[in-house]
């Protein structure tokens, strides 16, 4: 080990220079110990490489499937919800409208369920060898990013489609709002997955809870209706999503068609770090026992 | 400086027994309440000794109890203990796994630990990046892993193959992959646990070798095994762990001499009363007698002779297709010979209230000295009572061969009839 690297893996050893690291029974409220996880980041991007290509392995399409699901989940939703229901979509081309907010709530629901099971998928891995326990959800987060990228890129070019067959969309200046928007689904995701994973280990039954709860959360966001078309003694319950704002936003950014506002953004950004706060805690406290415990 | 690389003070670890049910989270409130007014954990003070041989009423345990030790750098220790002895949970300690309930561990230097090899093998990547991700798993950076790929694959032996998924391994190609990231780890400190009892004997060796080099290089390796030959070997320094607190801790040798003492101790105790024992309990066995032909039961027996061995039990509930085994070890813990009824595709059906196996040997190829006896019953279902060191059997020597010679003793375990001859090929 190179002195850069001694540096690097000095942990606790403020009090006594003497130890490279000292093992505890317990450590602060708030010792994430980032310094480490950078130093694990080689692990990370293989995490995060083993997670796509374990995905596709013995499959014909392959990562056609990251395109293909929400496709045919738009499609299902223009009928549905479109065609037989009518709910509005602020006079959006449907296929557009349900396309983008399938796209974001899949983002960030798909991160926030698999980074929950952090814990539990991995037991047999952290029971065995010490690396920093946040590699995982981080990885877990960044392949979603990376799908989530290829997503992306078929809406622009589903978007490009209707904007050359002169559908009514206008895209402007909040376009730029967009790397914000992601960062905070990431972010949120992130949050929530350490801190459903942390309950996780000891109370299975948070498993359920997040299971039936996704699903549910889907319909108090604007995913497949506008906020516009929601009647103003229920706003506030769908305002209280802090997903709301963020699919609101994008519709507005790209489309021209949207309910934006800063203060809901900036809501959504204070949920953001509260829920990572809150989850860091939670982990760190976790995190160093759970093998009692899963 | 100081060349203390890993001190343990006072450390000690409390488990729960039983189930997280719904109780759980009772005591999780009260402690939190507890920690909330800076009061100290309510459940930790009520916990017991790691005794199993004794029903506790408390629900917490200590696996370990204030352990203190240090060990050097350059120091090779073997940590011997009978199974559930905490052994375990101290190496889990060590390489961060799991924290300490109170104590603390300083360690100086990079700990790579080897509780299993092969961690985080992904089935479907390959040979080559599952190297890497083993590697950077076990701490190591990717270009740590890329100047020592051609040496580690060359130590695996599984150059054919290194693009190959491994799902498609044989499991000891698995693990001799494993074994190849583990040794090129280069750690300050290398904590192994009875990795190597899988893997072909050629492999074992190849490992116990490298090893050895790694201690060589005046790096401090850590030791877990029950194969005393193998702790004999590698270390010169050892520790003895019973019932969560460390009994004796010297020189290697005296430290498995101790360890095998008091295993003869225990193989005296007859079998009922015996409680160092794992299963579900659903057959206890009660007595082990050894017969030779035409002697009375007795714990000698003569090379060669023509032996039965009855196990007496008690069926407590009803048990499918128990599979009864025996096994003869050395005193260094190297397994001899076994016996069982599966291998033989004996099926006992009926198993009585009170009965007994009987397992009975032709010819028994024991070379004179001193065996430890397992007995284990198994079923479908997991093991449902097995006892280490059941018996302690002393094989005097007797003329097998009818000519008065016997192989030297100490260069063999077993004799066999044979045969030689000369022969001119033209």
């Amino acid at each position: 080990m190179n002195t850069a690297e001694r540096v690097a893996c000095i942990v606790d050893s403020e009090n006594e220079p003497d130890w490279d690291f000292i093992i505890r029974p317990g450590k602060g409220l708030f010792d994430l110990q980032l310094k480490e996880l950078w130093r694990y980041r080689d692990l990370i991007m293989l995490f995060v490489r083993r997670n796509f290509v374990s995905k596709f392995k013995q499959t014909i399409l392959g990562p056609a499937w990251f395109v293909i699901q929400p496709l045919l989940s738009t499609i299902m939703f223009t009928i549905v919800f479109g065609n037989i229901a009518q709910l509005s979509t602020d006079g959006l081309p449907k296929m557009l409208f349900y396309l983008s907010g399938n796209v974001l709530w899949l983002y960030f629901s798909s991160s926030l369920t698999l980074c929950s099971s952090t814990f539990v998928n991995n037991a047999h891995i952290f029971g065995k060898v010490y690396f920093p326990r946040l590699v995982v959800p981080v990885s877990i987060v960044i392949s979603q990013s990376l799908t989530f990228a290829l997503q992306f890129a078929f809406f622009l070019c589903f978007m490009g489609y209707y904007v050359s067959a002169g559908a009514e969309i206008r895209p402007n200046m909040y376009i730029f709002l967009f790397p914000v928007l992601v960062l905070l689904m990431a972010g949120m995701s992130l949050g929530f997955g350490i801190i459903f994973s942390s309950m996780t280990t000891k109370y299975r039954d948070m498993r359920f809870l997040l299971e039936f709860g996704v699903r549910l959360a889907m319909y108090a966001t604007p995913a497949i209706y506008p906020l516009s078309s929601i009647p103003d003694k229920y706003k506030f319950f769908i305002l209280a999503n802090p997903m709301t704002p963020i699919i609101e936003t994008f519709r507005y950014g790209f489309m021209g068609q949207g309910t934006f506002s800063w203060a809901y953004l900036g809501y959504s950004a204070a949920f953001t770090a509260v829920v990572l706060f809150v989850g860091a805690v939670l982990f760190t406290s976790v995190e160093r026992t759970f093998m009692d415990t899963v | 400086m100081n060349n203390t690389v890993i001190k343990v003070e006072n450390l000690s670890k409390q488990y729960r027994l039983g189930l997280v049910g719904t109780g759980s989270l009772g005591h999780d409130l009260n402690r939190w309440w507890a920690k909330l007014r800076g009061k100290p954990d309510p459940y930790l003070k009520i916990g017991e000794s790691n005794d199993r041989t004794q029903n506790g009423d408390s629900e917490y345990v200590w696996a370990l109890k204030d352990i203190n030790f240090e060990v050097k750098r350059g120091e090779v220790l073997g940590i011997i203990g009978r199974n559930g002895a905490g052994k375990s949970t101290l190496l889990k300690i060590l390489s961060r796994v799991t924290a300490p309930t109170t104590g603390n561990v300083k360690v100086k230097g990079r700990i790579a630990s080897l509780l299993e090899v092969g961690t985080g093998f992904h089935p479907e990547l390959t040979g080559r990046e599952n190297i890497y991700l083993n590697g950077a798993i076990n701490g190591m950076t990717k270009s740590e892993v890329t100047q020592k790929l051609d040496e580690i694959v060359d130590f695996s032996g599984c150059e054919r193959y290194i693009d190959t998924p491994v799902k498609r391994y044989s499991s000891g190609m698995t693990v001799r992959l494993g074994f190849s990231v583990a040794a090129y780890l280069e750690p300050e400190i290398l904590i192994v646990d009875e990795v190597l009892a899988v893997g072909d004997a050629e492999f074992q060796k190849k490992c116990i070798g490298k090893m050895k080099d790694v201690a060589g290089l005046g790096r401090t390796v850590l030791f877990v095994s029950h194969n005393m030959a193998a702790v004999e070997n590698l270390c010169g320094a050892g520790l003895l762990i019973e019932a969560g607190m460390i009994s004796f801790r010297g020189f290697c040798k005296n430290v498995v001499d101790k360890y095998i003492r008091e295993r003869e101790i225990c193989a005296d105790i007859k079998l009922s009363d015996r409680k160092d024992r794992y299963g579900s309990g659903g057959i206890r066995f009660k007595e082990i007698v050894f017969v030779e032909k035409g002697k009375k039961p007795s714990f000698e027996l003569s090379c060669g002779c023509s032996v039965t061995i009855f196990l007496y039990y008690e069926r407590n509930i009803k048990v499918d297709r128990p599979e009864c085994s025996l096994a003869f070890y050395d005193l260094k813990g190297n397994r001899i010979l076994y016996m069982g009824t599966r291998i033989q595709k004996k099926l006992f059906l009926n198993v009585f209230l009170k009965g007994k196996f009987e397992c009975k040997i032709d010819r028994l190829p024991l070379l004179p000295g001193e065996y430890l006896v397992n007995v284990a019953l198994d079923s479908p279902d997991g093991v449902i009572d097995h006892i280490e060191s059941a018996a302690r059997v002393n094989i005097l020597p007797s003329d097998v061969y009818g000519n008065g010679y016997l192989p030297p003793p100490g260069e063999a375990y077993v004799f066999c009839d044979h045969h030689w001859k000369l022969t001119d090929i033209d």
